[in-house]
């Protein structure tokens, strides 16, 4: 009980775990690309949230006041942003194309 | 500094709005529905960050993703029809193989977080401490400044990538160039 309390890092590591493993199961079973990509979205802040834990915990055990956890899950919030409206971009191609957001019908490439 | 007060209680609170959030993302067949979910558990996430005495990253959190990446999301949602995917089957016929694969890979991360090295857990009781008074200065330094900055170029590059991204998404979405 006493473990359950006590907030500790891997409390948000945990919980980092189970929201990246939300995400990768909305990537492989979902048919809906919109949902496709709003689950890959989970995945990068899933990372966020444990460079951030860590970035904390590197403080705790140093003691130094570097934050360069924060400065990375800054760098990945840029990252997703740019690759949300890169993708997003290919779905209004996409759509515009085959009137659908189905991926399995996205089989142009498939040998 | 003051003290933090009931930890335990808004860190579960937090979480299991985080964790519902992102099961509604994954089943919900409307679209906009998916979103809004996404949005709550994004705004939670916020909330975690600030627990962690991270207010700058709670902040871009809030600005960045729940107001500009969610609301792009919605804006092309509008703009295609979700009519037809509604009624459409919404899982693909791999989804067993999906499931299998990410419960797999959760058991990976269980047999991670439970290793034991002499005793030890892999990662040891983390104490959290309490925040410096100087967050958002402290990340302003390690970006820009030119002596103890060391992310200077990696932030030149990110605003690179930027460009890049913008130009590419118009090429998409464009009808004829």
């Amino acid at each position: 009980m006493d473990a359950l309390l006590h907030i500790t890092t891997l409390h948000y590591l945990v919980l980092g775990a189970a929201l990246f493993l939300l995400g990768v199961i909305g990537v492989l079973t979902r048919r809906n690309v919109v949902i496709v990509l709003m689950s890959i979205e989970l995945i990068l802040n899933a990372v966020n949230l444990n460079l951030v834990a860590f970035s904390r915990y590197w403080q705790g055990i140093h003691g130094s006041q570097a934050l360069h956890g924060q400065v990375f899950a800054i760098f990945v919030i840029t990252d997703a942003a740019a690759e949300a409206a890169v993708g997003l971009g290919i779905l209004i191609a996409f759509f515009r194309n085959k009137e659908t957001v189905n991926v399995d019908e996205v089989n142009l490439l498939k040998w | 500094m003051n003290p933090p007060v009931a930890t335990p209680f808004f860190f579960y609170l937090l979480a299991g709005t985080m964790v519902i959030g992102g099961i509604l993302v994954i089943t919900r067949k409307n679209a906009v529905h998916s979103a809004l979910a996404l949005i709550t558990a994004l705004l939670a996430q916020a909330g975690l960050y600030l627990m962690l005495y991270a207010p700058f990253v709670a902040g871009v959190q809030i600005i960045l993703y729940a107001g500009g990446i969610m609301v792009l999301f919605l804006f092309v949602i509008m703009l295609i029809s979700i009519e037809r995917a509604e009624k459409e089957r919404q899982f693909n016929k791999q989804w067993l193989v999906g499931i299998i694969a990410a419960a797999a890979l959760g058991g990976l991360f269980i047999a991670v977080y439970t290793t034991t090295t002499k005793g030890k857990a892999l990662f040891p009781e983390g104490r959290m401490t309490y925040g410096e008074s100087q967050n958002t200065q402290q990340i302003a330094a390690l970006l820009f400044d030119r002596h103890a900055g060391q992310y200077m170029f990696a932030f030149e590059i990110a605003s690179l990538l930027l460009l890049v991204a913008i130009i590419g998404a118009v090429v998409m979405a464009k009808k004829r160039i």
